[in-house]
């Protein structure tokens, strides 16, 4: 299955901005991030089509994730 | 900071100034003292433009010391926006210089005459008062340029533009910074408007040949400093995020999450979001030879934020804040962050509230006054409130006001104050903070995005009804704390997560003035100020069904999570039993 991946703020830093990555069905946001290369220590905050997911959440097919490092401002 | 500064304007001639021991207000600062004063000085049925009314500027219990972050400056007064009290707050020199200089607080205060234009200078030898008519309309910019041909650039000036002398409902009060340029502002509740019902132009603070706030306990002072300082510089908040992106960090994760409030709240995510995020704005200020990574006081550590240049590399104005590019962009469309940038100038210059200003002109949009993304529109209309022009005057007035003169429904406010970027559907702490908070809506009061989204202090789910209140109470009552230190906000990131720096800010306070506070001590402070500010609100007329959002917010669902705002009333009245 394709998912996009979106990375925000220093995320993206000697990496994308956003990408599609194809996975094995039912795959986690950890594994996710693992494809892309991103440590799961410096994923602070995750979305999923806009609702807050942890590592173990599975994808479906189309699904959109949004990564962000600890960020706040106001 | 043993002393309080009366300027009495209906005095024949030149104000009055009296100086006087702070007396039974010893022990309070910023905000708890600011409202303190409102609550028992000022009658809460006057008006607020009116000669009962007053205003009072105090820095907080660490402004002025070596604390760093400790630069806010507290002004209060009865707002003519939402009639209730009100307690705005700016970083810049002010404070600290303020501080310095000895006072614990300004009150302007007595009826102000028609056609003067205050030039008040402070320093250690006292104060100094003319009415120079030279200086009456002058936008903040060439006032403060004016001052530094006076006085030089190591002085800090409190200010209103043209909006504050016209008295409208959405002007701010305008601090200086480091490089002498007015952009921090007071900015909620038309505190500016107050100021100018003084007639009071410009305060001048130069604290030449003044030391440094002494410790009591000079060691312990130290010591509790290094540690508060390493804990903001080790927190990925308040140590990375802030200062690499600034504040507007916030674009991309309030819509990803579907919270930000889009064609006036119609929508939550903007398609344009991207291209005037945080990361976006700080590629563009180093391209253009402005640092992304600027404080707004000496003894900053978080330095959120920035300078924006225009494309000929020349100052514009500071980096717009997330709220301004929030409210000036997706709000109102506009994807362009040269037209907000000039926005931000604008409101500036004239000294306005940016987040009432961009709300009110959404509202103008939706009123079909202009066209929803029309930034050369925007800047026009904002220009007619400079010249305070009819047209303008109602657009000054706010979102409420501009509303009703047009007919609109759909005006985003609380007590008469315009929502800030987080639609209260898809983050619903943010509601319960902008239906109860004393200020009318108002982010800072009570920042649930910390544990809505951001995943600071813990985890409330944004879409559910359930923990919003706690989250709102708990936040609001730590606010009514650090609003009183003088501490920027920001703190609050670390604070909420590291235990050891929230014992640092206490150590600070304790070391300093030779106090004995727990953690207990500052939550029954925080409660004791919105006590106060609560009180006041009731005797001015204010009941729980003013402490309600809009009912369209309970009956239009907001995209993408199609979500009405489900707290219940009942609820809402319990968040500040205790």
């Amino acid at each position: 299955m394709r998912v996009t991946l979106r990375l925000f703020a220093s995320l993206r830093t000697g990496r994308f901005d956003e990408a599609e990555f194809e996975l094995p069905p039912a795959a986690t946001v950890g594994a996710a991030l693992d494809a892309a290369g991103v440590p799961r220590s410096e994923a602070a905050i995750i979305f999923v089509n806009g609702r807050h997911a942890d590592f173990d959440a599975h994808l479906a097919e189309g699904d959109a994730l949004g990564v962000f490092p600890s960020i706040g401002g106001g | 900071m043993d002393k309080i500064l009366r300027i009495d304007v209906g005095q024949t001639g030149l104000p009055s100034v009296k100086t006087e021991a702070v007396g039974a207000y010893a022990g309070l600062g910023g905000r708890a003292l600011t409202s303190t004063i409102v609550g028992k000085e000022v009658p809460p049925l006057c008006h607020a433009l009116g000669p009962e009314n007053k205003l009072v500027i105090a820095p907080g219990l660490l402004s002025g010391t070596p604390a760093g972050q400790s630069g806010r400056l507290s002004v209060g007064c009865k707002s003519p926006l939402t009639g209730g009290i009100k307690e705005a707050n700016a970083g810049g020199q002010a404070a600290q210089v303020l501080a310095r200089l000895g006072y614990a607080a300004i009150v302007l205060e007595g009826a102000g005459k028609s056609d003067t234009t205050y030039l008040i200078h402070i320093d250690k030898n006292g104060v100094k008062i003319e009415n120079d008519q030279r200086l009456k309309l002058l936008g903040n910019y060439a006032l403060i340029d004016e001052m530094k041909k006076r006085y030089g650039d190591k002085v800090a000036c409190i200010s209103i533009g043209p909006a504050g002398e016209m008295k409208m409902a959405s002007a701010s009060i305008a601090c200086t910074d480091m490089e002498m340029h007015p952009t921090r502002h007071a900015g909620r509740g038309g505190v500016g408007a107050v100021m100018g019902s003084k007639g009071v132009k410009v305060i001048v603070l130069d604290d030449a040949g003044c030391e440094t706030r002494q410790p009591k306990e000079s060691e312990a002072f130290k010591a509790a400093n290094k540690v508060w300082i390493e804990g903001l510089k080790k927190h990925p908040v308040t140590g990375g995020g802030l200062p690499n992106f600034g504040t507007n960090v916030l674009m991309n994760i309030i819509n990803e999450a579907g919270g930000l409030p889009t064609t006036n709240f119609k929508t939550g995510q903007y398609a344009g979001a991207s291209k005037i995020s945080g990361e976006s704005e700080a590629a563009l200020e180093i391209k253009r030879g402005g640092p992304a990574t600027h404080g707004c006081h000496r003894g900053c550590v978080i330095q959120c934020s920035g300078i924006y240049n225009d494309a000929n590399g020349n100052f514009l104005t500071k980096q717009p804040e997330y709220e301004t590019v929030w409210s000036h962009g997706a709000n109102c469309n506009i994807d362009d962050l040269d037209t907000i940038a000039m926005l931000d100038r604008l409101d500036d210059d004239y000294g306005l509230d940016t987040i009432e200003m961009g709300a009110t002109i959404g509202v103008a949009m939706e009123a079909g006054l202009l066209k929803f993304g029309d930034g050369a529109g925007a800047i026009e209309l904002m220009k007619e409130v400079g010249k305070g022009s009819p047209l303008g005057r109602i657009i000054g007035s706010g979102a409420a006001v501009a509303a009703k003169a047009f007919g609109i429904e759909r005006a985003p406010v609380v007590k008469g104050q315009a929502m800030p970027a987080y639609d209260p559907r898809a983050i619903m702490g943010m509601g319960v903070t902008y239906a109860t908070s004393p200020m009318g809506a108002d982010h800072t009061a009570g920042y649930a995005v910390t544990a809505n989204i951001l995943k600071v202090g813990g985890y409330v789910d944004p879409l559910k009804s359930e923990g919003q209140i706690e989250l709102s109470r708990n936040l609001q009552i730590a606010t009514a704390a650090i609003d009183s230190t003088g501490m920027c906000l920001f703190i609050a990131f670390a604070v909420l997560d590291q235990p050891e720096t929230f014992q640092a800010l206490i150590d600070l306070i304790n070391s300093f003035h030779g106090l004995k506070l727990t953690s207990d001590d500052v939550t029954a402070l925080g409660k004791s100020v919105l006590a106060i500010e609560r009180d006041f609100n009731a005797r001015a007329g204010f009941t729980k069904e003013m402490d309600r959002l809009p009912l369209y917010f309970k009956r239009e669902k907001i995209p993408p999570h199609n979500v009405t705002f489900q707290i219940k009333d009942e609820d809402l009245d319990k968040v500040f039993n205790w």
